[in-house]
C-alpha cells in the first residue's frame, strides 16, 4: 500500500481542486518550478479554497524536503527582558524601571545551561531586549560563558535588532562586530526582529527598531561571515496583503543573493497584554495560509517552520501538509510568546513532536541547527 | 479510486471497503475535499450554525467508572454532589439571560436516585420555558435498571415529564470489544442504539457522538460509523454527529497511553465520518477539544456546525482542556472561514425566525 495520496487518481482529482480554486496558472508554474510574481502572491493569499493552497503548497515541500520533517532538542535562554524599543505588539520587553523587569548575570545565564546538562541538547537559543546599559563585554561573557559549560552547543542567538545593538554599544562595524562574537561562540542568527519590513508597519508598531533594510543588510553580512540565519514575519495585526508580500520578497532577494537563509518562519500575532490588545488573535486560516503562501513564494528558502509555541501543537502538525517540513524544538521555558497569552504548553517532549510528525504520515528527523541529521527516530 | 471520486461527487453511498480504502490512501487534502464536497450538496447555503446552551451536569457521582474519564466520583469517595433544585434554576436563569436557547442536562450513574427525581427534575426545568437537551442512553438505561422498570417507561415517564431530545452522549465506541475494556459497566452498543431507536420511535430527535482515539482500531470505528448509520436508515432521527478524541489527562486510561490524537487525525476522521454518515445532515466541530483554530478548519472538513457556545462545560475541562469562545468569537471564526454564522434550535431551525 502507498503513502496517503500516492495514487494517481488523486493527482487527478488534486488538480480538478486546483482548477475550482482558480489557481490553474499558479499550478503550472509550481509544476514547472517556475518563480511566483507578487501578483501570484496576491491571489494566494486571497484564495478562499484553504485546501487547494495547501495542496499546491505541498507539492513545492514534497519537492524540496520529501517526507522530512525536522525538529531540534533546544533550550531558550532570554537573557533580559529590558527594552528600549518597547514595540507595540511586544509583552515581553519592558523598562528598566518596571516590577517586571529582569536581567540575568553570567553566573545566572551559566547556571540556566547546567540546569539542563544532563539533557541532549544541541541548540541554546538567546534572544532579549535591546538594554540600555549593558556592556558589549557583557554579551560576549555568556556566549563564552554557555560555550564553558555546554562546549558542543550550538548557539543560536541575536536577532538582527541586537546585532546592530551590539555594534553600536561596540563602536564598531557590523562585520567586525560579528567576527568578535563569532570568536566568542556565535554560531548562527535566529530570525526576529523582521516583523513586517514595510516602513509605514514600523512607523506604525516598533519606531525605535532597526528599519527593514538595515535589518535584510545585516542578515547578509552575516550571512557573508559564513553565519547562517533564519528570517520571520509577524503577521496578523495591522500590515496588508501587499505588506507581507513585499516582505517575503525582500527577503527571496536577499537569498538570491547569499542563500544563508536556513528557514522562515511565520510568526501569528499575539495580542494580549501588548497594546494592540484590542486586536483578535490570528485564526487557523491565517496560520495556514501564511505557511502555505511562505512556502510558495520563498522559493529559495530550504525550510518553513512551523513553531507550535505560536499556533499549538495541533495546527502545528497540520501546517506539515499546508507547506511545513519543521517544527522547531522541544524549547521549554518559552517567554516571549507565552506573555503575551500564547495557550500551547510551555515545552513539549521530543516523543510528542516524534508522534506528531508521524501521525501526520511524515518522517520525524531529529537535526542540529544547520539541519544535519542527528538521528532518525 | 477514479471510481470511488465518482461515486463521491455523485452522492451515491460509499461502502465500508471504500471507507478503509479512504482512510488508506487519500491525503489531507483530498479528504476535505470530498467531505466539503458532500457538505456543500448538504448545505448549499453559505452558513455555519451554532446553539446557544448551558452543559449542566446535575451530578458528578458515578458508579460507571469509564476509564477515558476524568469527571465523575465514585461512590464512596467524597466531594460528590447532587446540584439542589435551586442551583439548577440559577444556571437556568442565567442561561436564558444570556439568550440561550436549550440546557444540555447530563449526570453520572448516580447509584440511588430513581425515576420520581428526575421526573421532578424534568418538571421543575421546563418550567423555566427552556429546551431540555437531557440524559444520554447510559443514563436512561441506568435509571430503568435502579428503578426496575423497562427503557421504554423510563422515556415513557421523561418525555410525560417534558424531555425535549437526547444528546448523543456515552456512544464512546459501539463496539463492545471497547467498552469492555475501558467501560465494562456502561450499558452495552446494542443497548445504546436500542435506547436511541425507541426514543426515535417516540418522536425525539437525538444526536449521535463518538470519542475516538484511544484504544479503538480503525475497523472499530467504522463498525461505530455502520451501526449509527444503519439505525438512522431505519428512523432518521438522528439529527447531528459529532465525533472527538480522548482527552487524557486526569484519567485512568492515561497511564502508560501516549498516542493523544493530533489536529491531523482529527480532522482525517472527521472528513471520513463527513463520507461515510451520508444520511447525517449535519457535522459538530469540536472547539471545546480541538481550540478554536481547528474547529475553523474543520469547516473545510466536513463540519457544518459549530456546536455551542458552553456557557459552562465541566466534563472535557476535568480532562485537562479548557478552551473557552464567546459567542461573537464563534461567529468572527465562521466569518473567517467564509461563512455567515447562524443562531439555531436543537432541531437546526434558525433560533430568530
Amino acid at each position: 500500500m502507498g503513502k496517503p495520496g500516492d495514487h494517481p487518481a488523486f493527482f487527478v482529482a488534486m488538480e480538478k481542486m486546483i482548477e475550482e480554486a482558480g489557481l490553474s496558472a499558479i499550478y503550472d508554474k509550481v509544476a514547472g518550478e517556475e518563480r511566483l510574481s507578487l501578483e501570484d502572491g496576491l491571489q494566494l493569499y486571497q484564495c478562499r479554497d484553504i485546501l487547494a493552497l495547501g495542496a499546491l503548497a505541498n507539492i513545492v515541500r514534497n519537492r524540496k524536503n520529501g517526507d522530512n520533517t525536522y525538529f531540534i532538542y533546544n533550550q531558550h535562554l532570554n537573557y533580559s527582558n529590558i527594552c528600549t524599543n518597547l514595540c507595540k505588539f511586544c509583552a515581553f520587553g519592558k523598562e528598566k524601571e518596571s516590577d517586571l523587569a529582569y536581567e540575568m548575570s553570567v553566573d545566572e545565564v551559566k547556571a540556566k545551561v547546567r540546569e539542563r546538562l544532563e539533557e541532549p541538547i544541541t541548540e541554546i537559543h538567546m534572544v532579549g531586549g535591546i538594554h540600555p546599559e549593558l556592556p558589549f563585554d557583557y554579551y560576549l561573557q555568556i556566549l563564552e560563558a554557555i560555550k564553558e559549560i555546554r562546549p558542543g552547543v550550538h548557539i543560536q542567538a541575536f536577532t538582527c535588532v541586537e546585532i546592530a545593538h551590539l555594534a553600536e554599544i561596540a563602536g564598531k562595524p557590523v562585520d567586525e562586530t560579528l567576527e568578535i562574537l563569532k570568536n566568542a561562540g556565535l554560531g548562527s542568527i535566529p530570525g526576529g526582529g523582521a516583523e513586517v519590513f514595510s516602513p509605514r508597519i514600523r512607523r506604525l508598531t516598533c519606531e525605535k527598531k532597526l528599519a527593514g533594510s538595515d535589518w535584510l543588510e545585516i542578515s547578509k553580512s552575516a550571512h557573508r561571515h559564513g553565519l547562517h540565519s533564519n528570517a520571520t514575519m509577524l503577521y496578523g495585526h495591522i500590515e496588508t496583503l501587499e505588506e507581507r508580500l513585499l516582505h517575503l520578497d525582500a527577503l527571496r532577494k536577499a537569498q538570491d543573493e547569499t542563500g544563508g537563509f536556513l528557514a522562515f518562519i511565520p510568526l501569528a500575532f499575539h495580542p494580549k497584554n501588548t497594546e494592540m490588545a484590542d486586536l483578535a488573535q490570528t485564526s487557523g486560516i491565517d496560520d495556514l495560509k501564511n505557511i502555505a503562501v511562505a512556502r510558495l513564494m520563498l522559493d529559495n528558502f530550504p525550510h518553513i517552520k512551523a513553531y507550535w509555541v505560536m499556533i499549538g501543537p495541533k495546527m502545528a502538525q497540520i501546517a506539515l501538509s499546508f507547506g511545513a517540513d519543521d517544527m522547531d524544538g522541544t524549547v521549554k521555558e518559552e517567554i516571549i510568546t507565552h506573555m503575551a497569552g500564547a495557550e500551547s504548553g510551555r515545552n513539549i517532549g521530543s516523543a510528542t513532536l516524534v508522534r506528531l510528525i508521524r501521525e501526520a504520515g511524515r518522517k520525524p528527523i531529529e537535526r542540529d541547527t544547520l539541519y544535519n541529521i542527528i538521528s532518525t527516530p | 479510486m477514479k471510481d470511488l471520486n465518482a461515486k463521491i461527487l455523485s452522492g451515491l453511498r460509499i461502502e465500508d471497503e471504500d471507507f478503509l480504502r479512504l482512510a488508506a490512501e487519500a491525503d489531507l487534502h483530498q479528504l476535505g475535499h470530498w467531505a466539503d464536497a458532500v457538505r456543500r450538496r448538504k448545505h448549499p447555503e453559505r452558513k455555519v450554525t451554532y446553539v446557544i446552551d448551558r452543559n449542566i451536569n446535575y451530578t458528578d457521582i458515578c458508579i460507571s467508572a469509564c476509564s477515558f474519564c476524568a469527571f465523575y466520583k465514585t461512590p464512596p469517595e467524597s466531594g460528590g454532589k447532587v446540584l439542589s433544585f435551586e442551583e439548577l434554576g440559577e444556571k437556568i436563569e442565567e442561561t436564558q439571560k444570556l439568550g440561550g436557547t436549550q440546557i444540555l442536562l447530563q449526570g453520572g450513574l448516580h447509584p440511588d436516585l430513581t425515576i420520581e427525581f428526575y421526573e421532578e427534575m424534568v418538571r421543575f426545568i421546563k418550567s423555566k420555558g427552556i429546551h431540555l437537551h437531557g440524559f444520554s442512553p447510559p443514563e436512561i438505561y441506568h435509571f430503568a435498571s435502579v428503578s426496575n422498570i423497562s427503557v421504554q417507561e423510563v422515556l415513557d415517564r421523561l418525555i410525560e415529564a417534558g424531555l425535549d431530545s437526547i444528546p448523543g452522549g456515552g456512544a464512546e465506541i459501539l463496539s463492545d470489544r471497547v467498552r469492555n475494556q475501558t467501560s465494562p459497566n456502561k450499558c452495552s452498543s446494542d443497548q445504546w442504539l436500542e435506547v436511541m431507536e425507541k426514543a426515535h420511535r417516540r418522536g425525539l430527535r437525538t444526536t449521535a457522538t463518538m470519542m475516538f482515539g484511544h484504544v479503538e482500531t480503525l475497523e472499530e470505528r467504522l463498525e461505530h460509523l455502520r451501526r449509527l448509520r444503519q439505525l438512522q436508515d431505519r428512523t432518521g432521527g438522528f439529527t447531528a454527529f459529532i465525533p472527538w478524541p480522548f482527552q487524557p489527562d486526569n484519567t485512568a486510561l492515561a497511564h502508560g497511553f501516549s498516542g493523544k490524537t493530533g489536529g491531523h487525525e482529527y480532522l482525517r476522521t472527521l472528513a471520513l465520518s463527513r463520507l461515510y454518515l451520508d444520511n447525517f445532515d449535519n457535522i459538530q466541530a469540536s472547539w471545546v477539544t480541538q481550540g478554536p483554530k481547528v474547529a475553523q478548519l474543520s469547516l473545510f472538513f466536513g463540519a457544518n456546525d459549530f456546536g455551542s457556545t458552553m456557557i459552562e462545560e465541566n466534563v472535557v475541562a476535568a480532562a485537562g482542556v479548557s478552551f473557552r469562545l464567546s459567542e461573537r468569537e464563534i461567529r468572527r471564526l465562521v466569518e473567517g472561514a467564509g461563512y455567515a454564522p447562524e443562531q439555531r434550535l436543537m432541531d437546526y431551525s434558525p433560533a430568530n425566525s
